[in-house]
């Protein structure tokens, strides 16, 4: 913790803020980036080192709240992302993982009866200020679901569709190859892309379904626990691609597998239920986000830590 | 005392139980059950036959009694006339069928796959989308002939009989059924698609052209099929609208025209043999085209489709 935290950040740091008076025991340690110790193989430290802490964030989370009609799923998160690192959201099932991470691009839109509250601020500007497009926000902010989606189409088509509907004038080959490349899918089906992508394994499809995130030339890719309907072998796939990915993407992955989140991201963000007593109504909050090494080892908070130990609840 | 046990336990359990010193091959399944399953196959096999028997004997009397007189002059001509007469075919009601079925096709297809579109992916529930389903319900339902009396007074009284009045009425036969099949068809498009077009980007209109029609293309043609089918074999609302001709004739209105089934019903209905073996003959003329268009529709989808 060596360095100077940035303006933003200082604004909800560390642990005694305005926040923690109004939110009870809540804590926002956004310690700043971190030199992280947990070492993954095959990436190098300039690989973290791109997110420089003076970068603005990509995404900055303010006062967001979630309601699916008119029950409360997420209160009051506010957080940073930083560009070009793996940013985890960890949480019991059920907690509002999957709603947070929908926020970033505007999927809880599709939602009938969904509602977002405060603002997601992506470099500076709010998402969800009238006048913007969620179209537009989704070309610029890519999703990998929890189970693979490929289209009914062939491969290469899957991988051109989001080049296609954003009217893209290159090189399509050129593009699919390059995309498939980047998401390690090359090799494999370099031979058959006429083929349709139902024929491909579970971990192929979910490379699949990246390199057709990728294909569109986003600048932050979220995934809500990709690798969660897959095998181990595919699962180290995935994440030795994220840690390629994050040279040049923010990441945000969403994963109930705490080993996962500690292995493959730089930032954790742990989200818990809150029971109201009452009325029996649950929301979720954000416990604790700060460096994943942290929040596994060292967690200010007493929930965080009962979950990362594995006590629960 | 312990086998005691274990027997009383068994004897609780249709077919036994297996217990700790029972072995597996004690454990048989009762008579009765081996009765009530053999039972059970029985009757459902029963029941496939039962059904199947009127069908294979309607296909058996066409076909046999339509191909006498199915030749090369049946398919090319048009009918004597007389129906004393023999020799002449029913080129004239073929030709009337394929304009009006064609025509009824090429209006309610794209309008019924729009609406069932709307009803799915931008009305839901609300007020327009309830009124559309309600009507089509109702329209389902409602007997041919009171369409070909909608489209005698609204339109044949002032225009005329005609080949366009005649496919009016078999367009309003055909939409309900394909709107309610492709609605159908398009709600099992999964979800999870959806989100991945949309999270790539795509606005509502490419996501329903580019993802959820292609996905559901092979189920509504089905539905498509199914009801050009149902407009192919017609008869009580073209005796309203198109009312029926022995000319050869292409014209869309001003001019009575005939399809099949009104040759077919004419031809049955009059006591002369050579017009009754012409009926025969147009009846397995129907089957056929039917026949090759529904085959044609089937491996066009299926060409068209990734296996899951
Ligand atoms: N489409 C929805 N409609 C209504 N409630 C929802 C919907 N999706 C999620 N929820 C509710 O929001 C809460 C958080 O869900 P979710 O974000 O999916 O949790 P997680 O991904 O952490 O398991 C849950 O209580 C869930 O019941
Ligand atoms: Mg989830």
């Amino acid at each position: 913790m060596k360095e100077q935290a940035p303006d933003t950040q200082a604004m909800n740091s560390p642990v005694a803020s305005s926040e923690a008076t109004s939110g009870g025991t809540r804590v926002y340690a956004q310690e700043v980036a971190p030199p992280v110790t947990l070492s993954v193989a095959g990436v190098s430290e300039e690989g973290r080192a791109t997110g420089s802490p003076a970068e603005p964030p990509v995404f900055s989370v303010r006062n967001l709240s979630v309601y699916y009609g008119k029950n409360l799923a997420l209160k009051d998160v506010n957080m940073d992302i930083r560009p070009r690192r793996i940013t985890a959201i960890i949480g019991p099932s059920g907690c509002g993982k999957s709603t947070l991470i929908r926020c970033f691009n505007r999927m809880n839109e599709l939602i009938p009866g969904a509602r977002v509250e405060g603002e997601v601020l992506y470099h500076g500007e709010n998402i969800y200020a009238p006048g913007v497009d969620p179209v537009v926000v989704r070309r610029h902010i890519g999703m990998v679901f929890q189970r693979p989606n490929p289209f009914p189409k062939s491969i290469y088509e899957n991988v051109a569709f989001g080049a296609r509907i954003n009217g893209y004038k290159g090189d399509m080959d050129e593009l699919v190859e390059r995309s498939l490349r980047r998401a390690a899918l090359w090799d494999e089906v370099k031979n058959q892309l006429k083929k349709s992508a139902l024929d491909l394994s579970g971990g192929q499809q979910q490379r699949l379904c990246i390199a057709r995130a990728i294909a569109v030339e986003p600048d932050v890719i979220l995934m809500d626990e990709p690798a969660s309907a897959l095998d181990p072998i595919a699962t180290t796939r995935i994440e030795d691609l994220m840690q390629e990915l994050k040279q040049d993407y923010s990441i945000v992955i969403v994963t109930h597998n705490m080993q996962q989140a500690a292995r493959v991201s730089d930032e954790t963000a742990f989200l818990y239920t809150e029971v109201d007593e009452a009325t029996s109504a649950r929301w979720g909050i954000l416990v604790e986000f700060g460096p994943t090494s942290r929040i596994f080892t060292k967690p200010l908070d007493k929930r965080t830590e009962d979950y990362v130990s594995g006590r629960f609840g | 005392m312990n086998e005691a046990r274990a027997e009383a336990q068994l004897q609780n359990w249709a077919g036994g139980r297996l217990q700790p010193g029972v072995s597996l091959r004690q454990c048989r399944p009762t008579r009765r059950r081996v009765w009530r399953d053999r039972r059970n196959t029985a009757l459902i096999i029963l029941g496939v036959v039962i059904t199947l028997i009127p069908v294979v004997m309607i296909l058996y009397q066409i076909t046999s009694k339509g191909i006498r007189t199915m030749d090369w002059e049946f398919l090319t001509s048009s009918m004597p006339l007389s129906f004393r007469r023999e020799g002449g075919g029913f080129l004239n009601a073929l030709v009337g069928t394929l304009i009006m079925v064609g025509l009824a096709t090429a209006v309610s297809v794209p309008l019924g796959i729009m609406a069932a579109v709307y009803l799915v992916e931008y009305g839901k529930g609300n007020w327009l989308a309830r009124l559309i389903r309600f009507f089509s319900d109702v329209m389902t339902g409602v007997p041919s002939v009171f369409v070909g009396l909608f489209v005698y007074t609204a339109l044949v009284v002032n225009f005329g009989f005609g080949a366009l009045m005649g496919a009016a009425s078999l367009a309003i036969i055909m939409m309900p059924i394909i709107v309610r099949s492709t609605e159908e068809m398009l709600k099992l498009v999964p979800g999870e698609l959806k989100d991945a077009s949309y999270g790539l980007g795509a606005a509502k209109w490419q996501t329903v052209t580019k993802v959820v029609l292609p996905s559901a293309a092979p189920g509504i043609v089905t539905g498509v099929m199914l009801a050009v089918a149902r407009a192919a074999g017609e008869t009580a609302p073209l005796i309203l609208t198109a009312l029926g001709s022995y000319q050869l004739t292409a014209r869309l209105w001003d001019q009575p025209i005939s399809a099949l089934t009104l040759a077919i019903f004419d031809g049955a209905r009059n006591p002369f043999a050579a017009g009754q073996a012409r009926a025969w003959a147009g009846a397995l003329e129907l089957l056929l085209i039917v026949l090759i268009f529904t085959i044609v529709a089937r491996v066009m989808a299926s060409r068209s489709r990734f296996k899951r």
